[in-house]
């Protein structure tokens, strides 16, 4: 078998593309058949709801009498007018947790992908392991961490941590908990592993000559991150912080679990609308209002930085 | 002096290795808190130690029955979802049809998309259809976001595929079938176990959806949501660094088969 792929292939390795011929007849129809079962599901289970919810969204009436389509545009203005505060929190949230998970990761993606050696299969270990655990048990932790009079907040007390913190209003008093400093904390705690992997992926691509190259060019260290290495880790950039500020400003489980009234977003308008006071067409319009701001902001960001090829 | 040009020198893998402890910090506290006995009925706080929970850790009513109904959805949608991304994977790699873009967009939306709205607007369907909500509703919903995931995974692997093997066996004589499930199944098994691995991990855990569209059934991260309000029992944390420590295991386990496979190619 060797040796008739090798006398058949050219020299240079061939490109592996699907080389067969479209066939004719029933064969046509394979593509369809495999694609039919999973399309549909995502069709009915994803896409339909997503019509149903903006049909919901101009609805009006009550639970008792029904619902109708009346066009009734004004709940949008309701729900901005009414939860914007919410929705400007869940963009600074997201966009903070997004920041430090990019300044976390980094330096551990990089460890990882150039410095860790024997260890670096371990680490990536320990970096996924965590998963294994419920987020909500692992969530739940940062209670004891972040505990009033715990260890961590006595060291940011002495330090005087808290006292630009609180003067910057991220905490209060002597509190970390029920604070946005908190909620930030575990937004950024459950999304880091999304932004190093992808990370770890386009920096482990990079051929470790450019960097020898870079320096046999009188780059010092730092050039050399700035000119070479930052920029061929873009792809890893870009997808890192799609992965971490989307579940992020959707998540209201670190809002409930370690925030307070005063540091809810808009997941959790949305849950208390539809579970608990069952108003469904302003939560259906809020729902409908996020996703609308996500996919605009998705396409406005991946048109700038220019990576087109995420899946 | 000398201290600080180390430092300097190994900064990026102090502060690499800070983050990793960041990121495990959480883990050891579930499990040293696995061994406390609270007082009241909140677990945040440290009291004495005590392997109670340990020895008896289905004594939380409720706590072992929602476990079992996390891993039947867990396998059900794994099943479901990577039988379903696989057979996309493959229409997308090895196949020309019409409609490419709108398959790709379809599959993408669903991981680009907040969990919340994906499960508001499930709950407005089902709504409207009068479903009843529970066991199958839940299953619907994992099934669905977990495809676009294995579809990402086995797309990856079989695009590394070289087609020319799977002329070989056709030029072998064997049909179409036979070098299905001879060549081709073999070689992308390693993306359809990482996809299932990925789907049966995403299944597990996920709340968000799963609060949504499960009515009045109670799953794992459900009930770990609802003790955070009435109180948390030891036996979570039980349960918490029990999974921790099979996942670690059961990765280490793979490694190592891994690892010998490779040294036994010549």
């Amino acid at each position: 078998m060797t040796t008739l792929t090798e006398a058949e292939a050219p020299p240079p390795p061939a490109p592996v593309t699907p080389t067969r011929k479209p066939p004719r007849g029933r064969g046509r129809l394979v593509p369809y058949w495999l694609l039919l079962p999973g399309i549909l599901w995502l069709l009915v289970f994803f896409a339909l709801p997503m019509i149903y919810q903006a049909s919901t969204s101009v609805q009006t009436g009550s639970l008792e009498e029904g619902y109708k389509v009346t066009w009734h545009f004004a709940t949008y203005w309701h729900a901005l007018s009414e939860y914007w505060p919410q929705f400007l929190r869940s963009v600074l949230y997201a966009g903070s947790a997004t920041v430090l998970c990019l300044l976390l990761g980094y330096p551990l993606a990089y460890l990882i992908a150039f410095r860790a050696g024997r260890w670096r299969n371990l680490i990536l270990i320990l970096v996924i392991a965590p998963f294994f655990t419920s987020f909500l048990i692992r969530t739940l932790a940062w209670k004891t961490i972040l505990a009033d009079g715990g260890p961590v907040v006595g060291a940011l007390n002495s330090l005087h941590v808290l006292d630009v913190t609180g003067w910057l209003g991220i905490t209060a008093g002597d509190r970390v908990l029920a604070t946005p400093l908190a909620v930030v904390c575990g937004l950024t705690y459950n999304f880091l592993p999304f932004m190093i992997l992808p990370l770890y992926t386009s920096l482990e691509r990079i051929d470790g000559r450019l960097h020898e190259a870079a320096g046999d060019l009188y780059a010092t260290p730092f050039t050399t991150f700035r000119k070479v290495t930052f920029p061929l880790s873009m792809p890893g950039v870009v997808s890192g912080t799609l992965l971490t500020f989307i579940p992020a400003s959707g998540d209201y489980v670190n809002a409930d679990l370690l925030g307070s009234a005063d540091t809810r977003m808009v997941g959790n308008v949305i849950q208390t609308q539809f579970l608990r006071i069952l108003d469904y067409p302003t939560a259906a319009a809020l729902s409908f209002l996020l996703m609308a701001a996500i996919l605009i902001m998705v396409t406005l960001y991946i048109r700038k930085s220019g990576t087109e090829d995420l899946v | 002096m000398a201290l600080l040009r180390w430092t300097k020198r190994h900064l990026v893998v102090i502060a690499g290795l800070l983050t990793l402890g960041y990121l495990l910090l959480p883990n050891i506290v579930v499990t040293v808190f696995s061994f406390n006995e609270p007082k009241g009925r909140f677990n945040y706080e440290w009291q004495t130690f005590s392997t109670d929970a340990w020895t008896d850790p289905c004594g939380v009513a409720g706590l072992c029955g929602s476990l079992s109904i996390s891993l039947q959805l867990a396998a059900w949608a794994t099943l479901g979802a990577t039988v379903l991304g696989t057979m996309i994977a493959f229409a997308l790699v090895r196949y020309r049809f019409r409609a490419r873009g709108a398959v790709n967009s379809l599959i993408f939306l669903p991981m680009a998309m907040p969990e919340v709205v994906m499960a508001a607007s499930l709950l407005t369907l089902f709504l409207n259809l009068g479903a009843q909500l529970g066991f199958w509703t839940i299953l619907i919903a994992h099934i669905m976001f977990c495809l676009s995931f294995v579809v990402v995974a086995v797309k990856a692997r079989v695009m590394s595929m070289d087609p020319r093997l799977e002329e070989a066996a056709r030029d072998l004589y064997a049909g179409p079938v036979q070098t299905f499930v001879r060549v081709t199944l073999p070689i992308a098994a390693p993306g359809i176990a990482a996809g299932a691995l990925l789907a049966f991990a995403l299944s597990f855990d996920d709340f968000i959806i799963t609060n949504f569209t499960a009515g009045s059934t109670v799953t794992f991260p459900m009930f770990v949501w609802g003790s955070a309000q009435r109180g948390t029992p030891v036996q979570i944390n039980v349960i918490g660094t029990a999974m921790f420590v099979v996942a670690v295991l059961f990765v280490l386990a793979g490694m190592v088969v891994g690892g010998r496979r490779k040294r036994q190619k010549p």
